[in-house]
């Protein structure tokens, strides 16, 4: 028997998202949505509802949802889109502890020639507001990209103040709202940005579907090229069934967000009062806003790794933080731009909660947990 | 003739296909609680190491299809991604060794867009004629070749036509001017037989959805030996070795694997099959007058037939046949009331152009299917002429191309 505390890495899909996909999947609804007979009408509206009901989950209008393979697509996008149609030389600044398909298009369009600044947190991961003034104010800034929430400490940034902030200086503003999406309330207005990047897997939903909301009006050259999908902003024949599982996924968050909130702090705040009386647990970002889901800890002295491989022999799946990274042996950027040492760093553990999530798997977790720290931290001072 | 369970015929298989059953099965496989539903970048629980072996299972069924290692396979969001990757990716790492690329009018826009885009960013490109059974002629192409030229992109098998490109051919060519070859086998794999091994191809987009797989999901075939590099165009987690970054699509790939390896079992028999039902559907329409079929059918994909009837205008052929499910050409181009530039790059006037239907034929067509459609395309097409006054002209001996038409 496996506990699945990995939902921030992905989700398992809904059974009704699964059931609406189905006849898009079995082969009864299968026509190109660009075809002209019957067969592609059905599937372009097939995709024209699925758009509404992502479109109605974070507040716009259907036209401003362009579909992508996900979201690192929907990151790439933005960033390289809204930077192709400013000055070149033109500044992009982009939080420090950005999600990886915020950084590398961030690097790679520092190699095209921009200027690339990073926009620094404080300890608890939260970006510093005065700083990100400073930079802010730099000549030539043209795009800020910050995430709404970290898919690592779970710490959600006060977006809307820092597009208020951006838009003062005349700066265009995009979030990465992939990790946000389902766990807190996504009203893209409100958020006062330009673009927003979303995913479906990590909503009860399936992988190799996204998308770009945008800001009415906004130019946005395409990143692919060829048919003239998605309004000539995204070519490529659709992924249907993708599509209608993301909408699907999308009408189910429209209801019950405080329910799954409620219940995710429910076992998070269990988890974290038994992580806090054992010795040498260092629980980050705690005094931040956080998504009810996540915990980012470290224990002092022992090796995340080998953690969760014996955390993994006991049936439970965690993780070491993004597992887009998670080959990689590095501590954490997220943690490195929280100043937090590498030796700690290197201890880190990430649990994210999920719908389907009972007290039993935190009290599974919890014990396993205790055990083999314990056993772990023997197995250390035995050595030394 | 009552065929109402199977209408609409579906004979549209070149713009998509439906999920064979067993493709279906897999996939759904990966889509429940007690399925694959991990992230393969997972790297430190069992959710994540059993949907990273899914999708080197998938990958190994997309490698034998293609006689390829499967470290050669980057997945993609589809054949127009892989085109994209692939141009893009040469033409950006290559840039110092040169600004020039050849490819061919009849190309798939998701080719001629990014040529397109290449252009605005400074690379010159040229756009090579074809002859008029839809074939590049070879001596046409050599002379293209210049010092510069990074990068040769032709398709294998042309969506509109069914044309088979010799590129084997073109591979030994480019291969002895060091240009590198990038080719869209979008309509070909699975329908044709490649072998990677044998043919000089640097670079090969595919698609799933055009053999039975699901949408959104492709890859693209880049080479070992001799090493093939390319710029990502989709940067993030690095994944598929830095080429292509995003969280793998499981179900999509392990669609395309199972896709894939049905095809490779299937090839041959299922050629005959089609080359048989597309000689019937000729044979149906063969005594009809003024009927022109576009592209040679000599090397040809076997599920496939464009043919222009002459003095009906293709749309409203196409809404006559509402029982049917066919297109004047390109599912992607098909919103616009242009007519088809394969075909006039083909030599085709805009009139026969204008008059064009693609059948393409697939794995669930049947011989009662095909004769359906005779009988339907005929009683359309002389209703349709009937109430032309051009057929009219024609039948009364008028040589249309010497009318002077009054200007008005």
């Amino acid at each position: 028997m496996s506990v699945y505390l990995d939902h921030n890495a992905t989700t398992p899909i809904d059974e009704r998202v699964f059931e609406a996909m189905l006849p898009y999947l079995n082969g009864s609804c299968y026509g190109n949505p660009s075809s002209a007979h019957r067969l592609g009408r059905e599937s372009q509206q097939a995709l024209q509802l699925a758009r509404e009901q992502v479109a109605m989950l974070v507040g716009v209008q259907p036209g401003q949802v362009i579909f992508t393979s996900g979201g690192t697509e929907a990151n790439n996008l933005a960033l390289k889109g809204m930077m192709a149609v400013v000055d070149a030389g033109s500044a992009l600044i982009v939080g420090a502890t950005e999600h990886s398909s915020v950084l590398a298009p961030a690097d790679a369009l520092q190699r095209a020639g921009y200027s690339l600044a990073h926009a620094a947190v404080d300890s608890n991961g939260v970006v510093k507001l005065a700083e990100f003034e400073r930079v802010l104010s730099k000549q030539k800034t043209a795009l800020v990209s910050v995430m709404l929430a970290n898919n690592e400490t779970g710490v959600v940034q006060d977006v809307k103040q820092l597009s208020a902030m951006a838009s003062r200086q005349g700066v265009m503003m995009h979030t990465d709202a992939v990790q946000a999406l389902g766990k807190m309330k996504v009203d893209f207005d409100a958020l006062g940005v330009a673009a927003m990047s979303l995913s479906a897997h990590k909503i009860y939903g399936p992988k190799g579907v996204g998308a770009l909301v945008v800001k009415k009006g906004l130019t946005l050259p395409p990143l692919l090229h060829g048919g003239g999908h998605e309004a000539g902003l995204r070519a490529g024949t659709e992924n249907l069934a993708g599509i209608v599982g993301f909408g699907a996924a999308a009408l189910l968050m429209q209801s019950g967000l405080q329910q799954r909130t409620d219940h995710c702090e429910q076992l998070r705040d269990r988890a974290e009062q038994a992580l806090q009386t054992i010795a040498g647990v260092v629980i980050f970002s705690q005094q931040a806003r956080r998504l009810p889901n996540t915990i980012f800890f470290a224990v002092d002295g022992i090796e995340g790794s080998t953690l969760l491989m014996n955390l993994d022999r006991d049936g439970i799946a965690v993780s070491s933080g993004s597992a887009c990274a998670s080959g990689s042996g590095e501590p954490t950027h997220v943690l490195r731009a929280m100043g937090v040492d590498d030796g700690l760093a290197h201890g880190a553990v990430r649990v994210s909660f999920g719908s389907g999530n009972t007290v039993e798997d935190v009290d599974l977790l919890v014990a396993s947990l205790q055990r083999q720290i314990e056993s772990l931290l023997k197995l250390n001072s035995g050595w030394a | 003739m009552n065929n109402s369970e199977r209408v609409p015929v579906y004979l549209d298989y070149a713009a998509t296909t439906p999920a064979d059953p067993r493709v279906a099965e897999k996939m759904m496989a990966c889509l429940t609680m007690d399925g694959d539903f991990g992230n393969p970048a997972s790297r430190s629980h069992v959710f994540g190491w059993k949907a990273d072996d899914s999708v080197k299972e998938a990958r190994g069924h997309v490698a034998a299809l293609i006689n390829a290692d499967p470290r050669e396979i980057v997945w993609t969001s589809g054949a127009t991604e892989s085109d994209n990757l692939a141009i893009k990716g040469v033409a950006h790492f290559y840039k110092k060794k040169g600004k020039h690329i050849i490819t061919c009018k009849t190309e798939h826009k998701a080719v001629l867009d990014t040529c397109r885009q290449l252009e605005r960013e400074g690379y010159e490109v040229t756009y090579l004629e074809v002859e008029n059974s839809g074939f590049i002629d070879m001596k046409v192409l050599e002379d293209a070749i210049r010092d510069d030229t990074i990068l040769i992109s032709i398709m294998h098998v042309n969506n509109e036509t069914g044309v088979i490109q010799d590129i084997a051919a073109i591979g030994e060519l480019a291969r002895s001017k060091g240009v590198i070859f990038h080719c869209d086998a979008a309509q070909s794999a699975g329908k044709v037989e490649i072998d990677l091994e044998k043919m000089k191809v640097d670079l090969m987009s595919f698609s799933a959805h055009k053999i039975y797989g699901p949408k959104g999901i492709g890859a693209l075939y880049v080479r070992r030996k001799p090493r093939i590099r390319i710029e990502a165009q989709m940067h993030g987690g690095g994944h598929e070795r830095g080429m292509r970054s995003g969280t793998l699509a499981v179900h999509q790939i392990v669609g395309m694997g199972e896709a894939f390896r049905v095809a490779k079992e299937e090839l041959a028999v299922e050629s005959e099959r089609l080359l048989a039902l597309r000689e019937r559907l000729l044979a149906g329409f063969s005594d009809m007058e003024e009927i022109y079929i576009n592209g040679d059918l000599s090397h040809h994909v076997p599920g496939l037939l464009n043919i222009s009837f002459n003095f009906v205008e293709g749309e409203s052929l196409i809404m006559a046949l509402k029982d049917i499910a066919v297109s004047s050409g390109s599912a992607c181009t098909s919103a616009s009331l242009e007519p088809s530039y394969v075909l006039r790059a083909l030599g085709r006037e805009d009139e026969l152009a204008h008059s064009s239907i693609r059948f393409s034929l697939g794995r669930f067509t049947t011989e009662a299917d095909v004769d359906y459609t005779i009988e339907l395309v005929r009683k359309k097409v002389d209703k349709l002429r009937e109430l032309s006054p051009l057929w009219e002209m024609y039948k009364d001996g008028v040589d249309l191309s010497k009318v002077q038409w009054a200007a008005h």
